[in-house]
């Protein structure tokens, strides 16, 4: 069964008396342990369909099933439980709380949990995460005095910190040199490949696409290529 | 769990941005103190005022003796002896909502005092209680007759102002002898200035003696006149011309008043030893004055023998006009303050939701990433609210010490008088507390309502 399964999602978004279709039948299948790249010009239409499938959104029809979970009906809390325990954001400006030292910013996901989890094991599960991440002399560093390369691991950490199955990176190098872009595309492909975490990689930038094993474009509302792991490796270089 | 975490997190978001904090809690800090300080003060002012009432006598009784009627016509009130100094003992004794008693025995008469005379309002006799009963227990100048005094019928008197005024030319009286029917009384202290009373009588022109000396010694001939006709109190203006046998009082006190034999035989009474012509009783406070006429009327009744059913061989009179401005002045007083107290919070209020509103629209962002990772909307609610009302629950912390500093700075520097209410502290932490809730919840709400994509897009 696919991790991931889109049958025919359409959103539409109605302003004033105008609606405006932005995806117009979407259909996508993602299998455990992909690393798939989300492709398109501005204005395609990614960003609302990493919205659905981060679960953020709600589609006006069709059906999004998630490990096997109809998604689509759930409410806007129902999403909130499903985005805490199995998906990780990594966000293109870093998103972390100012003035909050790394392990806290990483431990926040973790008060919204149902998990039992004490104190203690929240913060070390966090030091563990930042250790392996490079940055287990930072702990109680504030993003104020980390590099950007620094924080941006620092969101991968927090992405992780609920053991998601899936995590999303949106342009997780929009805002880094190439350099550091280098290095956090290699620790995504890393989580891939040792934790089998399936990622899928929000770009416009057919460079940063590369990094992953498949490519879904998306034009105007539609996709254009590699909805399904079947027709793999048009666009990318597995 | 959850909810405990959320807590928690609300606390350390307020740790985060102390300044902010201390802006939003001002409001209430301001609101809350002004609360205190208001209650504090004015509850001290209401106190005074109410203890100024009560000093012209609202919180008094007045004992007096029944009507007598001989057939058919009645000679009105006090016009019966029945009323002893044992009964006065006894109220005091043993009715526990009064405070004290003074047995009055009164009486007309000139005073002599070297080449100058003059006729006093109000000549009483009374017992040491009497300056507790009418609130004018401190003297101007020398002090005020004792119970010893009384047990011997000391030759002693106090006098007020008027007096002082009449005789002595404002000059001080103490040691001055003054005759009264031609007994020569010491005074020994001056009362301080009370003004005309509700009737317009001047409380002024008073001399008090102890109620034994005026009895026996002064008013002693007016006992044996007690025809029920002819007086309605044992208080003649006496004229009486100066003897020699007016000083002792042996001669004309007669211990036991006279009846007429109809009025013996239709009230077949024990005959008392002596009789006063008022008692005076002070309750414990305007409240109990209900209280205190059930418990003397029904010991009176007891200790006079009246079987139930007969009518009273007394009557009660309370200040009632006093107790009704006294009770509307209170109410007034108190309305008052709470509307202060409901304005202050209010703008507290408006100035915690403000903040929180502003906080809300700067921390967009971060209610979007907290969505995001997996916040209900709930757990933001929460966050928010608690937020909210732990900064009222310090600003009111801080606004009752804020507030009763300054009623205690308001005492030291300005003299006022300041009552602490611990009620009105427990009714600012239990206020703050809800002001959080209510104005914390719109703005709890209206975060808890964002679209996380939305937020997070939010700059």
């Amino acid at each position: 069964m696919a991790l991931i399964e889109l049958n025919n999602i359409c959103k539409t978004y109605h302003i004033g008396d105008m609606s405006l279709p932005v995806l117009k039948g979407v259909s996508l299948k993602v299998e455990r342990g992909e690393f798939v790249a989300l492709m398109g010009a501005s204005g395609s239409g990614k960003s609302t369909l990493m919205n659905i499938l981060g679960c953020l959104d709600h589609p006006t029809s069709g059906q999004y099933l998630l490990d096997g979970q109809d998604i689509s009906r759930l409410t806007s809390d129902g999403r909130a439980v499903i985005r805490n325990k199995k998906v990780g954001f990594v966000f293109q400006n870093f998103n972390l709380l100012a003035r909050t030292s790394a392990v806290d910013n990483v431990v926040m996901p973790l008060t919204y949990t149902s998990e039992n989890l004490t104190d203690r094991q929240c913060r070390r599960r966090a030091e563990e995460l930042l250790t392996r991440l490079g940055l287990g002399d930072r702990l109680d560093h504030e993003p104020s005095q980390l590099s950007g390369g620094q924080q941006q691991r620092v969101a991968i950490a927090r992405a992780l910190v609920n053991r998601p199955p899936i995590v999303f990176a949106d342009e997780p190098t929009g805002n880094l040199d190439s350099h550091t872009s280098k290095d956090v595309l290699n620790i995504l492909r890393q989580l891939n490949e040792e934790e089998g975490i399936t990622m899928i990689l929000v770009t416009h930038d057919a460079g940063v696409a590369q990094h992953a094993k498949r490519t879904i474009r998306i034009h105007d509302g539609m996709i254009v290529d590699g909805a399904y792991g079947g027709r793999v490796s048009v666009g990318g270089n597995a | 769990m959850k909810t405990y975490r959320t807590m928690r997190t609300a606390l350390r978001a307020l740790r985060r941005n102390p300044m902010r904090a201390a802006l939003t809690t001002l409001g209430i800090i301001i609101g809350v103190g002004a609360v205190i300080a208001m209650m504090e003060i004015g509850a001290g002012s209401s106190a005074a005022i109410q203890k100024t009432i009560a000093s012209m006598g609202a919180n008094s009784l007045m004992i007096h003796p029944g009507t007598a009627s001989s057939s058919g016509v009645s000679f009105g009130s006090g016009s019966i002896m029945t009323l002893t100094p044992d009964d006065c003992e006894a109220v005091i004794k043993e009715c526990t909502a009064v405070k004290t008693a003074a047995p009055v025995v009164r009486t007309r008469t000139q005073i002599v005092c070297g080449d100058r005379n003059w006729v006093p309002t109000f000549i009483y006799g009374s017992s040491p209680a009497y300056f507790d009963v009418r609130e004018w227990n401190v003297p101007t100048d020398g002090e005020l007759f004792t119970d010893l005094d009384v047990l011997n019928s000391s030759k002693v008197c106090v006098v007020g102002q008027t007096i002082v005024r009449e005789l002595f030319d404002g000059r001080s009286p103490i040691g001055k002898e003054v005759r009264l029917n031609n007994v020569s009384l010491r005074i020994v202290g001056v009362l301080k200035q009370k003004g005309a009373n509700m009737m317009g009588m001047d409380q002024d022109d008073v001399v008090v003696a102890p109620w034994t000396t005026i009895k026996y010694n002064i008013a002693g001939s007016s006992v044996t006149n007690a025809i029920q006709s002819r007086s309605s109190t044992s208080s003649s203006t006496s004229s009486a011309v100066n003897t020699i046998s007016d000083l002792y009082p042996s001669s004309t006190v007669s211990l036991y008043p006279e009846k007429s034999s109809t009025q013996a035989a239709n009230n077949p009474m024990l005959v008392r030893f002596t009789n006063v012509d008022e008692i005076q009783v002070l309750a414990n406070s305007a409240n109990e004055i209900p209280l205190a006429i059930r418990q003397i009327t029904s010991l009176l009744r007891d200790r006079h023998r009246i079987r139930p059913g007969q009518p009273e061989d007394f009557v009660i009179r309370n200040m009632a006009e006093l107790s009704s401005v006294m009770t509307s002045t209170t109410r007034m007083m108190t309305n008052l303050l709470l509307c202060v107290a409901l304005i202050s919070l209010l703008v507290g209020g408006v100035g915690i939701m403000n903040i929180m509103l502003v906080s809300v629209t700067e921390r967009t962002h971060e209610i979007g990433l907290r969505m995001a990772v997996g916040a209900q909307s709930r757990d933001i609610l929460i966050q928010f609210l608690v937020e909210a009302v732990v900064l009222c629950l310090l600003g009111g912390a801080l606004g009752i010490l804020l507030g009763h500093g300054g009623s205690l700075l308001v005492r030291y520097f300005l003299k006022w008088p300041v009552m602490t209410s611990p009620a009105a502290i427990i009714a600012a932490v239990v206020v703050s507390a809800t002001v959080g809730i209510v104005f914390g919840y719109y703005p709890a709400w209206k975060a808890s309502r964002l679209d996380p994509i939305e937020a997070l897009r939010y700059e």
